[in-house]
């Protein structure tokens, strides 16, 4: 995880709508609306070598345990017309549903993980931890800052 | 009342090292042997373990449901009404046990789960105890010689899979009607919370034929497509997030099998400036309605999350609600006097703390809370959070993603034109809250938002009786009514002519 701390400032609210406008752009061809950090990377890796098998990301909403990314076997999730696919990781597409990402104001997202065994139906990189998504205005907290422990 | 918490010498409850899965009217070892700790977010201590089941597991559990599936459909309505109250009965003699249980392993005060979680459980078994002894089904005189009879019976087995936030009452909602009904049922508890079932099935696993009820626990990445995606159930039930509820449609449709889901929500909770026109019980209750956001420490799919305030009375009602939130006693779960406990697990915890960082970055203004709670001592390591007031605008993300925890988005709206449409600008549509004296507006406005149960002058109140179920993107389905029978039964048709005459085609 990164250490750095340092909270940035909100982003003015003009940038804010340009980003919304950008992100809604069905050529595609923005920067990607999602990243990871080198530790989610590190986890992907783990997680591909201890199944063999290709992954998707899917973001969730909702009740319970909902907001967090669930990881599934490539496929196994249907996608759909009304699906984003915000970016791809490892090799990997992580997908949100539309309007939940409208709903959202189209924030960039970055995969991180986090402490906590995986929820819903979705894979984990093992150890106790599970795949999480965080806003890039809120980066990953610094160890000092970690919440939960494992 | 300070209860000792379980396994502890003088505790009421009992805990064993380990607990195995019930399947078959037994304990059995899962069948690969692995066992995973369960914690309580209270101190982050082990309780127990926890079978740390594989799809052989679901099998051997779709195995005993199959078997006692005929059996328990062909047992006569009053019977399987008198196994439901005695189901009731147990739950009651066992409620303070099971309360204690239900609160160290999720974190809910007790006086919730003495007062709300364990009695409506109980009642729960008993409404479809009534429900089923009374159903009646048609009969249709299609003409003098032809009738159509209408028969219900039940799917066979059917698969459930339960949500962590009310363990017990969640449990009770799915297998009253699936019981009643006639089904067979195997449950996959929440992974946070697999422990105070399986203390359910100790007080009421003998009251049912060995089968009718298999309790399965382990992770739902390893277990749960095993059984929603099992072509031996008939019926799935599913409360909990947007994936993978769209995930068990999925599979429901490469069964052709039938869903219910609930989904979760952003239930709106309007107050219009009357409750302000006298300083009286009603005015208090519905700054206690406000403070509702904080039952359960927000893990609620109905939880009042966003409170929309006519702008005029936005400053003395919100002092007002403030004033009640900065009383709220957090701490120990097992303490009576304590209205707010730690959340589920660490995840929660972050989630909750990484949703109140984006709300102050898109600009929102927290009044109150804001961060985790030091409680110290035995709770030190515990996920407690503040509970949080922020307010702000409906296009938040704050305002319209599901935060699962004690945080509450505050805004104001103009008139009731205006509320309505704050209230619909929202993907779900679980619950919602009026506060008015104006009986008339009352019913205009309940009847405009679109949602699926409508607390009118009145919050969190889970009756069976009352239908309760989503809107939109909230889910499919009722729950907490009779009506969730036909939820689980087929209807057979006998289509019988009473007529010697042919007729006459050939």
């Amino acid at each position: 995880m990164p250490a750095g701390n340092a909270t940035p400032a909100p982003r003015p609210a003009a940038e804010h709508r340009s980003g919304r406008a950008s992100a809604a752009d069905p050529g595609g061809r923005q920067p990607a609306r999602v990243s990871a950090t080198p530790a989610a990377r590190e986890a992907i890796r783990r997680l591909r070598a201890a199944r063999g098998g290709a992954l998707m990301f899917v973001q969730s909403a909702g009740c319970c345990a909902g907001s967090v990314p669930m990881c599934f076997p490539a496929g196994e999730y249907l996608t759909g017309g009304n699906d984003l696919m915000l970016g791809v990781i490892e090799g990997y597409p992580f997908y949100i549903d539309g309007r939940t990402y409208q709903s959202w104001d189209t924030p960039q997202l970055i995969l991180d993980i986090a402490p906590g065994n995986p929820e819903g139906f979705s894979l984990g990189p093992g150890g106790g931890l599970h795949f999480v998504t965080r806003a890039s205005e809120c980066p990953p907290p610094g160890p000092d800052q970690s919440l939960g422990r494992p | 009342m300070l209860y000792v918490p379980p396994g502890r010498r003088d505790s009421i409850v009992t805990v064993q090292p380990r607990y195995e899965n019930f399947i078959g009217g037994k304990w059995l070892a899962p069948a690969k042997g692995k066992y995973r700790v369960n914690l309580t977010p209270a101190t982050a201590e082990p309780i127990c373990e926890v079978a740390d089941s594989t799809p052989a597991d679901i099998e051997l559990a779709l195995d005993a449901a199959h078997a006692a599936k005929d059996a328990w459909g062909g047992t006569p309505p009053a019977e399987r009404a008198r196994v439901l109250n005695a189901i009731a009965d147990a739950i009651d003699a066992h409620s303070e046990m099971l309360a204690v249980a239900e609160s160290w392993e999720n974190g809910k005060p007790v006086r919730e789960t003495l007062a709300a979680d364990i009695p409506l459980a109980a009642d729960h078994f008993r409404y479809f105890a009534a429900a089923i002894r009374a159903e009646e089904t048609t009969i249709t005189e299609v003409d003098k010689d032809l009738v159509a009879y209408h028969f219900r019976e039940p799917l066979g087995v059917v698969g459930q899979i339960i949500p962590f936030n009310f363990p017990l009452l969640m449990a009770a909602w799915k297998l009253a009607p699936a019981l009643a009904a006639g089904n067979c049922s195997v449950l996959k508890p929440a992974s946070p919370t697999p422990w105070s079932i399986l203390k359910l099935a100790e007080v009421i696993g003998d009251l049912l034929p060995p089968g009718v009820l298999n309790i399965v626990t382990g992770p739902g990445g390893e277990i749960g497509k095993a059984l929603a995606a099992n072509p031996r159930i008939a019926k799935v039930a599913f409360t909990g997030e947007t994936v993978t509820g769209r995930l068990i449609m999925q599979y429901a449709a490469q069964n052709l099998i039938p869903v219910t889901l609930e989904l979760g929500g952003k239930s709106p909770n309007i107050f219009f400036r009357d409750v302000m026109t006298a300083s009286d019980d009603f005015l208090d209750k519905a700054v206690e309605g406000l403070v509702l956001y904080a039952f359960n420490k927000g893990e609620v799919c109905t939880c009042p999350s966003r409170a929309l305030i006519q702008q005029d009375i936005y400053e003395d009602f919100m002092s007002r609600a403030l004033a009640r939130i900065a009383k709220i006693r957090q701490g120990n779960p097992l303490d009576t006097e304590t209205m707010i406990g730690p959340q589920v697990s660490a995840q929660q915890l972050a989630k909750v703390s990484s949703y109140v960082d984006i709300g102050r970055a898109e600009g929102a203004e927290v009044l109150i809370g804001g961060q985790r709670a030091e409680i110290g001592g035995e709770f030190a390591g515990g996920y407690f959070y503040q509970p949080t007031v922020l307010k702000g605008h409906n296009k938040m993300r704050v305002f319209q993603e599901e935060i699962f925890g004690p945080v509450l988005a505050v805004t104001t709206f103009r008139d009731e034109a205006d509320a309505i449409e704050i209230a619909n600008d929202t993907l779900y549509g679980l619950g919602a809250g009026v506060w008015t004296r104006d009986g008339s507006r009352a019913f205009r406005v309940g009847r405009a938002i679109k949602a699926g149960r409508v607390w009118t002058n009145c919050y969190h109140q889970y009756p069976a009786g009352a239908a309760f179920g989503g809107y939109k993107i909230s889910g499919i389905g009722r729950e907490t009514h009779k009506m969730m029978l036909e939820h689980y039964s087929q209807t057979k048709n006998l289509l019988v002519s009473y007529s010697p005459k042919p007729l006459g085609f050939f």
